[in-house]
């Protein structure tokens, strides 16, 4: 018993020389550091928003469908509001909901996660049906029944996307756990009578780091995408200005038909572009955890047995 | 460096290794894991190689059949088959090359037939592709062919996991004569299988030797395996030949330290118990010279006897 | 077969969960569904309609577990009221009229992006480093950031608006009938392009990387090993050995596809108007139309769920180890 006890530490020591490496592996990687260039731009302009344009962007600045000039670099919408400072200030209400969300359903999995890993049996099949009936009923068509019956506001929207979106990072953070959970050293912190949660999260957590990672990354892309989806769709807050909102009233005043292609591109874009910039980080966390995915290096001299 | 040419059967040799280096190229360092090794086979001759997991084995017999995967690389050396230039092949030349000439049974069975594709289907597709038969003619050879391993016939249409590991390793014998190429290396064939079914797995291979007259490479830690099989045999570590000789004469004068230590770690099929040793802990080699014979086709890589046995006393206290 | 009857029962518990779901919703939120709809409607209705919907959405005086059984039984006959929108429609008449739209255009845009990106996939991986391989994943990650529904606008106003190849709204012209004619059926194809384009472009992509993936774990298989030591010729190792098995998590995902492609279509159905179950949906909750709401949703979880069991048979059909079992 003593072995596998003095064993535990050092398990302990590699988890964490492996995060170190991986640590080092993603600021060595260049999709991830494109990735966080572009995160860390938004996050930035989000800040920024109040000081780089004090006013409320809803208010009228200008002539009705502006194309982009000198003074509204980005035009202006239907209404005469500036483009591009509802563009700015939407950045905040997008990024805080989709981290919100992302945070929220990372945080509901690994409870889920830990709980069916470490206590098994009964309490792990039903935390698992629950799971997979949640994957499987339609995402989007539950969204808006969610969102029809409760009052709208900020709140409803990020509580609704969370109900929705944690089962994904449920199924994936189990797996990874329970494979932890069959490893010597958590058997040793069974036996020597930790209490579970420090097994949980004190032996089992730290070592499902880069998955973790991982699984908060997609649920970011996730909170983003359908919180602007269900704006889109004018269930969301329509009072707040973000980037789902903006095309909800780009649609809604027929940008499209009367050719103001300014009005919807930016919102849309900046979506894409932090949904780009999570799941370049999210393929480097891959890449670098799993050196399979990795890029052949071609060495300098060419083999005989590779040349043919 | 030479190696004798004394094979057992013909003095031609079926395959010729020289000079062998693979490396395997990683992102920031290389490893070596076949350095500069040579050895070859005659007609009808089994030559065995010994060794650690890691020593370099299994790399050997890929690079002959040349299936080593990135980032692997034959960085030196030759290896001619029949006096063709294995190296060289084009790809159609190499697709010809595998199975007609060269077959091979892998380490573990289950693992290395296809789980969605019935045994008939991966006996017959060898005869489709290389004989050129139809589907009908290839399964009715199939059949043949698992009577040879004596394995019912109506197994052609079961799938992989529904034979046992034994039955398994057999089917993957049958697939591997069954174009009659004329070497065949056996990669630990009986390693994830229990002692009875080894037994009658190394019996079944031996008949099929007898009746064929194939060349074997026959590839095992287990030296008592070995020596029952082999004619002729080598002895690696660290990827490279630390002894090699007849195998009768390994068996009862092993001169490297290594050989000793391997010698050692494994009981005898037959005969009296003995005490098990290996090499002790913490007991490694570095830098092994390259061979030199001591006896008419024995030959040893020079060691420093002194030291050696200084440091395998001092791990044994 | 045990697989399958376990699959069974899942099913049947997540449909369950699902009405559970649809009864509870409007018996626990804040605010009272009924008396918002009333005040819409109240003039068309009919009193013993104006009963069955307060027992739908439960205001009514029995007691929890008698509206329950009540409600399921009304589920499970096919009883989901009158649409309020559409009054006096039932709603089983609203669903059934709109739901071979949205079956018409997600199959469609599912079968596509599912083939054509298994098939990228596959390539990709068997070039590793290749041009496929080193070009599209990137393009197909960054065309898949964007939102559903704003590539479709996008689609709408590029190669609608401007350069008007494609009609832009519904599923066919308007006044046409719908007939089985040469000319109906190629209008329907004409206005189909648009919204399926936008739904493979941005699903393609999840695809061919999933498969790439699988197929590079399963490319380090002995058997792959065996297969090329065979001599076997490259394209039937690719498609026999390697592909073949790489497939059976592609096609488990295929079910779970389905969930996101009938989102996908519901937002992309909302910009081009296409009359399927998505934009009906919307129009629902936009008129406040509980019935036709929770018919609807309903009836999109069962055919989920059903497609999904159906996915589980084929599997069943690939994979012999699950048969055996």
């Amino acid at each position: 018993m003593t072995s596998v006890i003095l064993q535990q530490p050092t398990e302990e020591k590699a988890a964490r020389k492996t995060n170190r490496g991986f640590i080092h592996g993603l600021l060595t990687n260049k999709k991830a550091m494109t990735g966080m260039a572009i995160m860390l731009t938004f996050i930035v302009l989000a800040l920024a928003a109040p000081a780089l344009f004090p006013a409320d962007p809803s208010r009228i600045t200008g002539m009705a469908s502006l194309e982009p000039d000198s003074e509204h670099w980005l035009g202006t919408t239907a209404k005469g509001q500036d483009v591009l400072a509802l563009t700015i200030h939407g950045a905040r209400s997008s990024l805080f909901v989709g981290l919100t969300v992302g945070v929220a359903s990372t945080f509901i999995g690994i409870l889920v996660g830990l709980a069916s890993a470490y206590f098994g049996k009964f309490i792990d099949e039903a935390l698992s049906l629950l799971t997979n009936v949640f994957l499987l009923l339609p995402g989007l068509p539950l969204l808006v029944i969610l969102a029809a019956f409760l009052p709208p506001g900020l709140g409803t929207v990020i509580l609704v996307l969370t109900v929705t979106g944690w089962a994904g990072s449920a199924r994936v953070l189990r797996s990874q756990a329970l494979s932890i959970r069959s490893k010597d050293f958590v058997a040793a912190a069974v036996v020597s009578g930790e209490r579970a949660g420090r097994i949980m999260f004190r032996e089992i957590l730290p070592n499902m780091a880069s998955i973790v990672m991982g699984t908060l990354l997609a649920c970011v892309i996730y909170g983003i995408g359908a919180q602007a989806g269900l704006e889109f769709l004018g269930l969301g807050d329509v009072s707040t200005v973000s980037w789902g909102n903006n095309l909800f009233w780009a649609g809604n005043e027929g940008a499209l038909l009367t050719g103001s292609w300014w009005v919807f591109v930016p919102s849309g874009l900046c979506i894409a572009l932090v949904a780009f910039a999570l799941a370049l980080i999210n393929y480097a966390v891959d890449e670098v955890t799993n050196p399979r995915l990795r890029k052949i290096r071609k060495p300098a001299t060419t083999e005989r047995s590779n040349a043919k | 460096m030479t190696v004798s040419q004394t094979s057992f059967g013909s003095h031609e040799p079926v395959l010729d290794v020289k000079n062998l280096t693979v490396k395997y190229i990683g992102d920031t360092r290389s490893t070596t894991a076949v350095d500069n090794v040579s050895f070859s086979i005659g007609a009808g001759e089994v030559f065995g190689l010994a060794g650690e997991s890691g020593c370099g084995k299994s790399t050997i017999a890929n690079s002959i059949m040349r299936l080593l995967k990135d980032p692997a690389n034959v960085a030196a050396g030759s290896i001619s088959f029949g006096g063709k230039d294995v190296l060289a092949m084009s790809q159609d030349e190499l697709r010809r090359f595998r199975w007609q000439d060269v077959a091979m049974v892998f380490q573990s069975a289950m693992n290395s037939l296809n789980p969605v594709l019935t045994i008939g289907e991966q006996v017959a597709d060898i005869f489709t592709t290389h004989a050129g038969y139809s589907r009908k003619e290839s399964l009715r050879r199939a059949a043949q062919l698992l009577e040879l391993v004596r394995i019912d016939p109506a197994r052609l249409k079961s799938y992989p996991h529904q034979l046992s590991g034994g039955m398994r390793q057999r089917a993957v014998i049958a697939m591997a004569v069954a174009l009659k190429p004329s070497l065949l290396i056996l990669d630990e064939p009986t390693t994830a299988l229990d002692v009875v079914v080894q037994q009658e797995i190394m019996a079944q291979i031996k008949d099929l030797q007898r009746e064929l007259g194939f060349s074997v490479l026959f590839i095992t830690h287990d030296m008592s395996l070995m020596v029952e099989l082999s004619h002729r045999m080598a002895v690696m570590y660290g990827g490279r030949i630390v002894e090699t000789a007849k195998a009768h004469d390994i068996y009862t004068t092993p001169r490297h330290p290594y050989t000793q230590a391997l010698m050692g770690a494994f009981p005898p099929l037959t005969g009296p118990r003995v005490p098990l040793t290996g090499l002790p802990e913490g007991v490694k080699f570095h830098n092994i010279p390259d061979l030199a014979e001591v006896a008419p086709g024995h030959f040893v890589a020079p060691f420093d006897a002194d030291a050696e046995a200084g440091v395998l006393e001092g791990a044994a206290q | 077969m045990r697989f399958i009857l376990r699959r069974l029962g899942f099913y049947l518990i997540a449909f369950w969960a699902s009405i559970t779901l649809n009864f509870l919703l409007p018996r626990f939120m804040p605010g009272d569904p009924v008396s918002r709809m009333f005040a819409r409607s109240q003039d068309r209705m009919q009193p013993e309609q104006l009963d069955a919907l307060r027992k739908l959405l439960g205001v009514d005086n029995r007691p929890i577990w008698e509206q329950y059984a009540g409600y399921l039984q009304d589920v499970l006959t096919g009883q989901m009221g009158v649409s309020i929108t559409r009054f006096p429609t039932p709603v089983t008449e609203v669903i059934s009229s709109q739901i071979g739209w949205t079956l018409l255009l997600g199959g469609t845009a599912l079968v596509i992006a599912a083939v054509v990106g298994n098939l990228l996939g596959i390539l990709a991986a068997w070039r590793r480093g290749g041009a496929i391989d080193s070009a599209l994943p990137p393009l197909l990650v960054f065309i898949g950031s964007f939102p559903y529904f704003w590539l479709a606008m996008g689609a709408l106003y590029l190669f609608g608006v401007v350069l008007g190849w494609f009609p832009i709204r519904h599923a066919f012209t308007d006044g046409l009938e719908p007939a089985f004619t040469s000319e109906f059926i190629g209008d329907v194809a004409a206005h189909l392009v648009l919204p399926a384009l936008t739904i493979v472009l941005v699903s393609i992509g999840g695809w061919m990387l999933g498969m790439r993936n699988t197929m590079i774990a399963t490319n380090s298989e002995d058997y792959i090993t065996m297969a090329e030591a065979k001599g076997l010729r490259p394209g039937r190792i690719m498609l026999r050995y390697a592909a073949r098995n790489a497939m059976l998590p592609s096609v488990t995902s295929f079910g779970m596809g389905l969930g996101f492609v009938v989102g996908g279509a519901l937002l992309t159905e909302v910009v081009f108007a296409y009359p399927g179950v998505g934009y009906q949906l919307l129009n629902a909750v936009q008129g406040l139309d509980y019935p036709l709401m929770q018919g609807l949703f309903l009836t999109i979880t069962a055919a989920v769920l059903l497609a999904n069991f159906l996915v589980d048979i084929l599997y069943v059909r690939l994979d012999p180890r699950v048969r055996s079992n």
